[in-house]
């Protein structure tokens, strides 16, 4: 390992947990409407947006409300984003000429954006036009994370003793307050390490061999900025950021892994600062950050160490680079897969499909906890579920009535988080189970042996957890992935949130009890582990038996230079 | 239908704040601080559009140093960008590893095995990998000096300005940008 690749880890992560605490604060200052020094220039702007709507800014929803309003904005975005695809060709902005999406293409995409999955079946530079890009895909990849992150707030505040708020409001400020002030930003760093941002149409190239060169441009800065600052992780291009239009140095590598992780780790933080238990929030952010350092070193170091088959050639160096790029160094690259995979962006900048086994692992890890951080706002709920699960298996273990912050988990809140918990599992097994033994599944896998099988889990998997990334030799443009995977990606978005938003309200309306002797403390090392190993245990017992079919299959056959033929 | 006020102008609002004037101001005002970045990072000979900096080219004569493999159709199509997606025990794998391999033994029958890197062998993500590594390209130097008639400490030394070297020390690896120390081959070649 080299010191290079040291200090950039160290760099990153240690930043990362260095803006924890004051993107929380912040977001807690937002979402509480204390003054923030954006209220000057944003403020008129909002009033007149919240005017029109006919709401006021501190007008408070039900749970059930809260939800409908979700659900139902959510249906109009994928209607409005299925009717542009359709028309794309007679929209502006097409100087390429490219023609209306098919059906089922349209569908995937529009529930894919506006679910966060960004799971894409098509090739960005031959499919949408720059209208498509910037007006309705970009688009969606700022609005689809802010009612992630709105549901999220509406939670944080049900736990620390405040109304829900207004869905409406709450997904306003997501983007003009976080997403937009940070997307600009992170724009203009991105065009200055080289990425494009231009209507002009494609570039025309002859080179000195005499070759002909289409190199396609648009308004791509844009696009990756809110692309990670959102956990989205539509690429512009089929590559994503392995394209080196979208990712052309090492340093904006390092911005698009730091866009990724804002958010998720402020709204952890936020958690602390929303209900008063800083300690909690930090025992949680060591939980997960555990999580993520272990994903990291089961990515870098089997790629370190290479593919046996190959080594076996005799060539100079054994790290695995195939489906690589040499700019951004394996350090660089295993860092923003794991921070792609920990925080449910599944954007790119090497091919899964062609990573060593226990590497997938590790991809797949991110996908099944996805509390790893998660996405901003998602994250956090997911990980207060597997926080009510353990208190409750820990109140068995004892036999004392399990406590969260103060209030009784009683059999209601349990059977809602454990309903939640199921649903994911579900969806990943019932998906693939359909996909495996049917001829239109099957006709999808592009590796032979269990690299193959790995493909449509994974799909699943990606969908289910709202990912987005691909072991992409999986045909995904047959309609059979592209319906399947679109209704996954919808139930999977909006069933544990609207879960979550029930539970919130239900503890709500609880008496406190006052801490006691005799109360379960959280925020101590001893509830970080069993938290940990219930995650793990919970985890390990859903999925290993599809984990051993696949990785680990393939693990063993690669050991023993088995081709598979 | 109370909700249909608020989402119809949350909607378009949010659409015309981040869906329209986000990209259009984002895009002017990188054409005015960055226009060079912002037009695709255009490199050109004698005022002629050859290629665009971060977009590799498919190079296989035997004078210009040769890019890595690329797994698009044709070679470095950047419309067509990505990987070849094949697995770990892919028999195909190892078949496209020996032929690259084959290819530059054949061009160089000097080179040995041992000396080649595996990253010239094994196909980018992009498919428009603008990169080698530096060893990379100082195996190719003898070719290339056969070829040329170009001496060889001059290729090295074309080798070391076409290097680009980690940011601040650690963001990075060292690297040699193939259309760079190419347009330099190019360069000697054609216009001395």
């Amino acid at each position: 390992m080299s010191i290079q690749t040291m200090v950039t880890w160290i760099v990153v992560l240690g930043g990362l947990a260095a803006v924890a605490k004051p993107l929380g604060i912040y977001i807690v200052r937002v979402f509480t409407f204390q003054p923030t020094w954006l209220d000057r220039p944003l403020d008129r702007l909002e009033d007149r947006l919240f005017q029109c709507m006919g709401i006021d800014r501190d007008s408070n929803m039900s749970a059930k409300e809260y939800s409908f309003s979700l659900l139902l904005t959510n249906l109009a975005w994928m209607l409005a984003a299925y009717l542009a695809l359709r028309w794309q060709y007679h929209l502006p902005f097409n100087p390429e000429h490219l023609r209306d999406l098919k059906p089922t293409l349209a569908f995937n995409t529009a529930a894919s954006f506006v679910t966060n999955t960004d799971w894409q079946a098509y090739s960005g530079a031959t499919t949408m036009s720059y209208f498509s890009q910037f007006a309705v895909l970009s688009y969606l990849q700022f609005v689809a994370p802010a009612a992630g992150g709105a549901v999220g707030i509406a939670f944080l505040r049900s736990i620390s003793g405040r109304q829900l708020g207004n869905f409406f409001v709450d997904l306003t400020l997501m983007v003009t307050r976080l997403l937009l002030p940070l997307a600009v930003i992170g724009t203009v760093l991105l065009v200055a390490q080289g990425v494009p941002e231009t209507l002009k149409a494609y570039l025309h190239v002859h080179t000195i061999t005499g070759l002909r060169q289409w190199i396609p441009r648009g308004p791509i800065a844009s696009f990756e900025s809110i692309e990670h600052l959102g956990q989205d992780g539509g690429g512009y291009f089929a590559a994503n950021s392995a394209s080196p239009l979208e990712n052309p140095t090492a340093f904006s590598n390092l911005i698009e892994i730091l866009s990724m992780g804002l958010l998720p780790l402020g709204f952890f933080y936020a958690f602390g600062a929303m209900t008063g238990k800083r300690r909690f929030a930090w025992t949680l952010i060591g939980v997960a950050g555990t999580f993520f350092i272990g994903m990291l070193a089961l990515v870098y170091f089997p790629e370190l160490a290479g593919n046996p088959l190959v080594n076996s050639l005799g060539l100079h160096g054994m790290v695995n680079m195939v489906g690589k790029e040499i700019r951004l160094g394996l350090g660089g690259t295993s860092l923003f897969e794991t921070s792609s995979m920990a925080f449910a962006t599944g954007s790119v900048v090497s091919a899964h499909d062609s990573y060593l086994p226990l590497s997938t692992l590790s991809f797949y890890l991110g996908m099944f906890l996805n509390v790893v951080f998660g996405g901003q706002g998602v994250g956090i709920l997911n990980m207060l579920m597997f926080v009510i699960l353990t208190t409750f298996l820990m109140g068995l273990m004892v036999g004392r009535t399990p406590e969260f912050l103060g209030k009784k988990i009683e059999a209601r809140e349990v059977s809602i988080a454990a309903l939640a918990f199921l649903i994911h599992p579900a969806l990943i097994l019932i998906g693939s189970a359909i996909a495996v033994a049917t001829p239109l599944g099957q006709a999808g896998i592009f590796n032979p042996g269990p690299q193959g099988l790995s493909e449509i889990f994974y799909a699943f998997a990606s969908a289910a957890a709202n990912n987005g990334s691909a072991l992409a030799g999986l045909k995904a443009a047959l309609p059979f992935y592209e319906v399947i995977l679109g209704v996954v990606a919808v139930i999977g978005r909006y069933a544990s949130m609207i879960a979550m938003l029930f539970i919130g309200q239900s503890l709500l309306t609880k008496r406190s009890i006052p801490e006691s002797q005799g109360t379960l403390r959280a925020d101590t090392p001893v509830f970080a582990v069993v938290l940990l190993g219930s995650i793990v245990v919970l985890n390990a017992l859903t999925f290993f038996p599809i984990m051993a079919l696949a990785p680990i299959a393939e693990q063993y056959l690669m050991l023993a230079h088995h081709l598979i033929r | 239908m109370r909700y249909l006020r608020p989402i119809v102008v949350a909607t378009v609002g949010l659409w015309l704040i981040v869906g329209l004037a986000y990209p259009l101001v984002m895009t002017g005002v990188s054409q005015i601080f960055f226009p060079r970045q912002a037009n695709g990072s255009v490199v050109t000979v004698n005022g002629r559009v050859v290629g665009s900096e971060h977009v590799g080219q498919s190079f296989n004569q035997k004078a210009y140093f040769w890019g890595r493999p690329s797994a698009t159709n044709p070679p470095d199509n950047p419309l067509g960008v990505g990987a070849s997606n094949l697995g770990p025990t892919n028999p195909k794998l190892i078949r496209q590893i020996r032929v690259q391999l084959q290819r530059l033994r054949a061009a160089d029958p000097g080179l040995k095995t041992s000396q080649i890197p595996i990253s010239l062998v094994e196909s980018s993500g992009s498919g428009i990998d603008p990169d080698i590594t530096v060893d990379s390209a100082l195996i190719q130097v003898a070719r290339v000096h056969r070829a040329t008639g170009i001496s060889e400490p001059r290729l090295r030394n074309m080798i070391h300005q076409a290097t680009k070297v980690p940011l601040l020390g650690f963001i990075g690896v060292r690297r040699v940008n193939v259309l760079a120390l190419n347009l330099a081959v190019y360069r000697h070649l054609y216009q001395r």
